[in-house]
């Protein structure tokens, strides 16, 4: 009787090591694997709030027209004036947060909600926007457009 | 053959290769000896001997994952903020470390007031542990700092504000007070500078004094065992202790994954949450409060009235805060009857009753409505 | 006496026309104003003699009107940017009210007096009052101040197209413009109202309740299938605006991160703001122009909220896993711990 209680128990002793180190792993890999995964650099590898690499190339923007971009989670708005100069705005409308745009037939940028007026420095000249879009500071590298916030 | 002989040979039994090259090398077999020996009493306060360790199992958490924190996290006012929304966006599990971070952070303090006042009542700070409840106490204000300088990190409006009441109170002492604060801040507002401050004292500083008092707490532990409680009767005390390897260890460890299986499901169900970029030129923001740690010491200050006798009600609580921090440290020294050896009730119901206004104040601190 | 005497050009309190003149003497005199302030404009007297008070002072010597001193008062005269002077944006309604409000005292002149009340419900006036917009219209941004006069039936658009241009542009170009010229409608008022001009709601288009174009259509003509035409388009895409933004709400209040969502999502809100405002060509083609590319885009967004659902669920099965293997890490300690004693207990 004796012996059969012995055997019993090495063989519930086996079970439970076996048990024990098997659950022992899984947690390991549950702590290891996200661990690592978070250690491999994402694609995007930095943040885009501080500035953003466009899709467009610098001769999409022909002179005196404007497109809306997005600048972190905000729309911004690049403009090329008639002059061929590059410039950057965040394009939320300072009266009432519209998106605003470019009118190539006013040569500079305008709000059609409540007809607001900014000239290509970003001012508020007309309507009742009561202050200026923020501008960015645009740098062409070759192929590519730049876009930061400024310091 | 001789005792010593015996007791080497006896020893290296049942262990490996690896175990035995080690111990020439490091000396094993001793620290095994040492570990077998450690022991746990067994009585119906036996629970309380957790929190200690649970503590401690919380901060290595917090070690591990604030390590992995610094891969991605810029300290700079300019770039904090976005690059712990590109933590929480952009990097695999960035949401599950940071989150962990912060609740780990707020566990470990809840643990580490737990094992505080469990040793208070309980009376372990007696003689021979008079230098472990000091290197505790001091370990308690280090948690706090840790929390106080973390909270700023992300750079976000309730940090901001958070951070500019709480480097206002050392600025209500006379005299050092403005020095105090400049000091604290990097300059006279809370700006950037206070930001790359706060993050050399949260990563660098901190960790290391951390280090150094914890070492110095645990030895002392080892040293002196665990402190069995003067007034449990005669009877209570005979029961046989535990060993520490493996039993107590593994209902530690059981108590260890269960606060990492919470932790998990909090980061979850509840994951860090970010708010809006801190904006200095923007006003306070209606209710804002300190994280639920501070809010006692806020709702009293809150609550003192403007001139007690002539003195500044708010210097008459921080000076009342710091005599009480200091009054704390010297619980050993001032307890004269637990010096002694005997029971006195005076200390309990001192325990009890700070316990008491602590919680009382923070709940009143999150009923009081915001606009008050 | 002669401190007052008349003769020497004591004037004392100046009636009627009197005022004009003794305010005009130095508002109208370029030369002088510019040694205030040389952005001041000198032709308020002109102005103030095209306007029904100006004409009625001096063609029936009409006592009542407002003069100068009505709306500017008389001794604490404060610039206008002075949110203590009477003319400050904030008071102007009030200003304009002290008469015109005043039912006794507009009686013999036989014209509404509700003005005030009416515009104290408007959106307008909710804008500057309480978001503190002080680019919202008040009374003398539509009647002029010095020249003030009710808009005549065929500019009331552009009174109104000062700030909401498209909208006055699209409805000139529209078959409403003329039509409306023809039957004496006044253009924007005869749908918004004009003194309270509320907060336009889809039920204003269509043929339900609470629709405007009822007024003259109904669904057998083909203006009735035009409005419920558009009608139909704005509904769908603001259902679906609602429904996106319900989604990523959710996601975003169980912690997962949509901001990219929500940037196009906004693009989808201006695509509707501008397919409201192209209802004003009364043509079902220039709204389908915007709600097609807003459907496009909000349906992105939609897919994105999706998205951050279907990882907030991987996060929660992911849990799940966890969870069950340290559940079984733990019940294995406590098989040993009870295994390891019952041998201690033994020995």
């Amino acid at each position: 009787m004796k012996k059969e209680i012995l055997l019993d128990e090495m063989g519930r002793r086996k079970f439970l090591n076996w048990f024990l180190g098997t659950s022992v792993g899984a947690f390991l890999v549950a702590v290891f694997y996200p661990v690592s995964r978070y250690l491999i650099p994402p694609r995007v590898e930095e943040s885009t709030s501080r500035g953003v690499t466009l899709s467009l190339k610098p001769a999409d923007i022909k002179p005196n027209s404007g497109q809306i971009f997005r600048f972190g989670s905000q729309p911004g708005i690049i403009v090329r004036t008639p002059a061929g100069e590059l410039r950057a705005f965040s394009a939320v409308c300072t009266h009432l947060a519209c998106i605003v745009q470019y009118r190539a037939d006013l040569g500079h940028i305008w709000c059609a909600c409540h007809n607001g007026h900014f000239d290509l420095n970003g001012k508020n000249i007309a309507g009742p926007p009561p202050k200026p879009l923020e501008q960015y500071v645009v740098n062409t590298r070759g192929e590519q457009i730049f876009v930061g916030k400024g310091s | 053959m001789s005792e010593r002989v015996a007791e080497a040979m006896a020893s290296k039994e049942g262990h490996g290769k690896l175990w035995l090259w080690l111990d020439e090398r490091i000396g094993l077999s001793e620290l095994e000896k040492v570990a077998k020996k450690k022991e746990v009493p067994v009585h119906r306060h036996t629970l309380w001997y957790y929190f200690g360790g649970m503590t401690l199992f919380l901060f290595v958490i917090q070690l591990a994952t604030g390590t992995l924190l610094l891969f991605y996290y810029r300290p700079s006012a300019e770039e904090a903020y976005e690059s712990v929304q590109f933590l929480m966006t952009e990097v695999e599990f960035g949401w599950l470390i940071r989150s962990i971070h912060a609740w780990a952070a707020n566990l470990m303090i809840l643990t580490l007031f737990i094992h505080f006042f469990s040793v208070f009542l309980l009376k372990t700070y007696r003689a021979p542990r008079e230098l472990t409840w000091l290197s505790g106490v001091a370990l308690m204000g280090l948690a706090l700092t840790f929390g106080f300088t973390g909270y700023l990190l992300p750079w976000n409006e309730l940090a901001l504000f958070a951070t500019r009441v709480g480097t206002e109170i050392p600025g209500v002492l006379p005299g050092i007070g403005s020095f105090l604060r400049r000091l604290l801040r990097g300059g006279d507002d809370v700006t950037g500078a206070t930001l790359t401050r706060f993050y050399g004292i949260h990563v660098a500083v901190l960790p290391g004094i951390t280090l150094l008092l914890l070492g110095l707490h645990l030895f002392l532990v080892q040293k002196h065992g665990m402190s069995v409680p003067a007034n449990l009767k005669e009877h209570e005390k005979n029961q046989p202790p535990m060993p520490f390897f493996p039993n107590f260890l593994l209902r530690d460890i059981v108590g260890w994954l269960t606060a990492l299986a919470v932790l998990a499901a909090l980061a979850a169900y509840y994951p860090a949450e970010l708010g809006l970029k801190a904006d200095a030129f923007k006003p306070a923001p209606v209710g804002i409060k300190p994280e639920w740690y501070f809010m006692f010491m806020f709702q009293t200050l809150k609550m003192l009235p403007s001139y007690v006798l002539g003195i500044e009600g708010e210097l008459l609580g921080v000076v009342g805060f710091g005599l009480g921090g200091l009054f704390l440290a010297l619980v050993p020294f001032l307890d004269r009857r637990s010096a002694a050896g005997k029971s006195g009730k005076l200390f309990t119901w001192i325990g009890i009753s700070i316990l008491g206004y602590m919680i009382l104040l923070t709940f009143i601190g999150y009923s009081v409505s915001p606009m008050r | 006496m002669t401190a007052m005497d008349r003769a020497k050009g004591y004037i004392g309190k100046p009636q009627g026309q009197q005022i004009i003149q003794v305010c005009g003497r130095c508002h109208s005199d370029a030369r002088f104003m510019r040694q205030y302030n040389p952005s001041l404009r000198v032709d308020q007297v002109t102005e103030y003699y095209t306007s029904v008070h100006g004409q009625r002072l001096n063609e029936r010597a009409d006592a009542k009107v407002a003069t100068c001193v009505s709306c500017h008062a008389a001794h604490s005269i404060r610039a206008p940017s002075d949110p203590r002077s009477t003319v400050h944006p904030l008071r102007v309604a009030e200003t304009c009210g002290g008469c015109h409000a005043n039912a006794e005292y507009m009686e013999p002149y036989k014209i509404p007096t509700d003005q005030l009340p009416k515009y104290k419900k408007s959106v307008h006036w909710k804008l500057m009052s309480v978001k503190g917009d002080l680019s919202a219209p008040t009374c003398n941004d539509c009647h002029g101040n010095h020249g003030a006069a009710p808009p005549g039936i065929s500019w009331v658009g552009n009174v109104c197209g000062q700030c909401h241009a498209q909208n006055s542009e699209l409805f000139n170009g529209s078959s409403h413009a003329k039509v409306f010229v023809k039957m004496g409608i006044p253009g924007c008022a005869a749908c918004h109202g004009n003194h309270d001009v509320t907060e336009t709601e889809d039920e204003m288009l269509g043929l339900g309740n609470g629709a405007v174009c009822t007024g003259c259509h109904s669904s057998g003509d083909k203006g009735g299938e035009t409005a419920l035409a558009m009608r139909q388009l704005i509904d769908s895409l603001n259902a679906e605006y609602v429904r996106t933004h319900g989604v990523l709400s959710k996601a975003e209040h169980a912690g997962m991160p949509v901001n990219q969502a929500l940037f196009e999502l906004n693009e989808a809100k201006t695509a509707l703001v501008k397919a409201r405002a192209a209802i004003h060509a009364f043509n079902v083609d220039a709204v389908k122009k915007e709600v097609t590319p807003g459907l496009a885009i909000v349906q992105k967004a939609y897919a994105r909220g999706l998205r951050a659902l279907d990882e907030l669920q991987f996060r929660r099965k992911g849990l799940a896993v966890s969870v069950v293997i340290i559940v079984a890490v733990i019940a294995g300690l406590v098989l040993k711990i009870r295994q390891i004693e019952r041998k201690q207990a033994r020995k």
